[in-house]
């Protein structure tokens, strides 16, 4: 791998920016692989990294239907923070937070990870509440969360509204000054790049067309557009389209995929200091270092694979920032998209086991998927190499609805998240 | 926004409805009688289609009534509409 420095950067510059090689290579897939990786984003190009850097599988292969991080990796808000009320979840989101912050030199890739604050703002007195139990909650899980008064707020977020005569008005906010954003194409970019570099084969333009299983229910390979691969196990990444892959091998999921939209203003200079966040009001809002406003919406109501939703979902998240910030409200959007989230009953993730032998699954990120990619790739691996999970996902078991142990963090939140 | 055609009110727009997940799913009579795999999947397990889906919308802001619709989840046109309690129509012969 050719690794990056100040050096490197020197040199090239010298030979005139001509010696830089391609990132990864472009393998054709081989006919067997110790294991495979059904998805390319920064959640299975992490899980394939974790498996060859700490588990010593190499021959590995992530199979990716599109481009790599073209996915809900290309189109999230990048909002990452762990402050989640049960200590189960809050153990999974901040291992991942504690990743994210030596992620740049693990992968000597910067991903440009800017903890700058996650600000999340209580609009009613059950918002007050709510937020104030979380708050206590993280605290007892060692998590940075702290109450803030609408003053507090304003001089944390200075465009800030706190008028009282809002429809909504600021009656408090809760803030994880670990939180904050990263790069999201360069996390997928900088996993595929250590783990090619570990002899990964990175295949894109290679859909999982069906999953073969042996006499005794194992898998032992998968069809694809690009031929047969044989394997005996498989980690699946797949998203919005985990139920479609986990029923190539009979499995029936708790998901429901729903459109999730996004959009970005035109750039203009630094004015937005931190992330804001508002579940009652569904608006999220960050300021990208290209300095674009990049603001998130709620899902839409129905279920779908459209990549797209309806405008009134995000006129209607656009209204809120308008009242927040009202600096923005002759801000021009310059685009606007969607991916497709897989959400769980409880809107807690599945990472773990299936019933079938050698298959695994990552999924039900629902909206929120972004900030755990380095948590739920590396206890993925984990429970791939040693066929059982580490403590860390345990409880984010699939077998947790048939059991009745749910992590309920919708009722905790009261929105999806 | 989705224009929905409600079975007893005519086409209206979206933000008059709820959506009411998938439809044809019966609670089981008598839910002790029922397996811990067979209430699972009653609970919480979804088809997911990827296709035609065969769900539940709930005419909120209008007549308030329940009724089952048939969409493509991969262009959002609604297919068919039709009462609650009535058989899944045979969208075979419409185009998608």
């Amino acid at each position: 791998m050719q690794t990056f420095s100040a050096l490197q950067l020197f040199k090239q510059g010298l030979a005139g920016q001509s010696g830089w090689r391609p990132q990864w290579r472009r393998p054709e897939p081989k006919p067997a692989y110790d294991a495979v990786i059904v998805g390319g984003g920064g959640h299975g190009l992490g899980a394939a990294y974790y498996l060859a850097k700490q588990h010593g599988l190499k021959n590995i292969a992530v199979l990716e239907k599109g481009w790599l991080g073209g996915g809900n990796t290309g189109r999230n808000t990048t909002i990452i923070r762990s402050n989640y009320l049960f200590d189960e979840s809050a153990a999974l989101y901040d291992h991942a937070v504690k990743l994210w912050e030596g992620l740049s030199q693990e992968l000597n890739y910067n991903v440009m990870f800017s903890q700058r604050g996650v600000m999340m703002m209580a609009h009613t007195v059950h918002d007050v509440q709510v937020f104030k139990r979380h708050v206590h909650a993280n605290r007892c899980n060692g998590i940075d969360t702290e109450w803030l008064t609408p003053e507090e707020a304003k001089a944390f977020c200075p465009p800030l509204n706190i008028a009282a005569n809002m429809r909504y008005p600021v009656l408090g906010a809760s803030l994880q000054r670990r939180g904050g954003t990263a790069r999201h194409d360069a996390v997928a970019w900088g996993y595929a790049r250590s783990a090619d570099a570990l002899g990964v084969d990175i295949i894109e333009n290679c859909e999982v067309t069906a999953i073969r299983r042996n006499a005794a229910g194992a898998v032992e390979a998968v069809e694809t557009t690009r031929g047969l691969i044989r394997t005996p196990k498989i980690g699946v990444s797949a998203s919005g389209h985990t139920s479609l892959v986990l029923g190539m091998a009979g499995v029936r999921m708790p998901l429901e995929s729903y459109p999730l939209q996004a959009l970005v203003s035109e750039p203009i200079k630094p004015v937005f200091p931190c992330v804001v966040m508002s579940n009652t009001i569904h608006a999220y809002i960050s300021q990208s270092d290209k300095g674009e406003l990049v603001i998130g919406a709620g899902t839409d109501a129905y279920t779908s694979y459209t990549l797209r939703g309806a405008l009134h979902v995000t006129q209607h998240t656009l209204d809120a920032i308008c009242e927040l910030f009202p600096m923005f409200r002759r801000m021009r959007m310059l685009r606007n998209w969607g991916g497709i989230v897989d959400v769980t009953p409880d809107r807690s993730p599945i990472v773990g086991k299936t019933p079938v032998q050698g298959l695994y699954v990552n999924c039900g990120w629902g909206t929120g998927g972004f900030k755990a990619t380095p948590g739920a790739a590396h206890t993925l691996a984990w429970t791939m190499a040693k066929d059982e999970p580490h403590p860390i996902n345990a409880p984010f078991s699939l077998d947790r609805f048939r059991e009745g142990y749910l992590i309920d963090e919708a009722a905790a939140a009261a929105v999806a998240h | 926004m989705l224009l929905i055609p409600c079975p007893y009110c005519g086409p209206r727009p979206e933000i008059e409805f709820i959506h009411g997940g998938e439809a044809h799913i019966a609670r089981p009579p008598v839910p002790a009688d029922v397996s811990v795999e067979d209430w699972t999947d009653y609970l919480y397990l979804r088809t997911n289609e990827k296709g035609v889906h065969a769900e539940r919308w709930r005419h909120t802001h209008g007549c308030a009534r329940f009724f089952n619709a048939l969409r493509d989840t991969t262009t959002d046109q609604i297919l068919a509409t039709y009462k609650a309690g009535e058989a899944r129509p045979d969208t075979s012969t419409v185009k998608a």
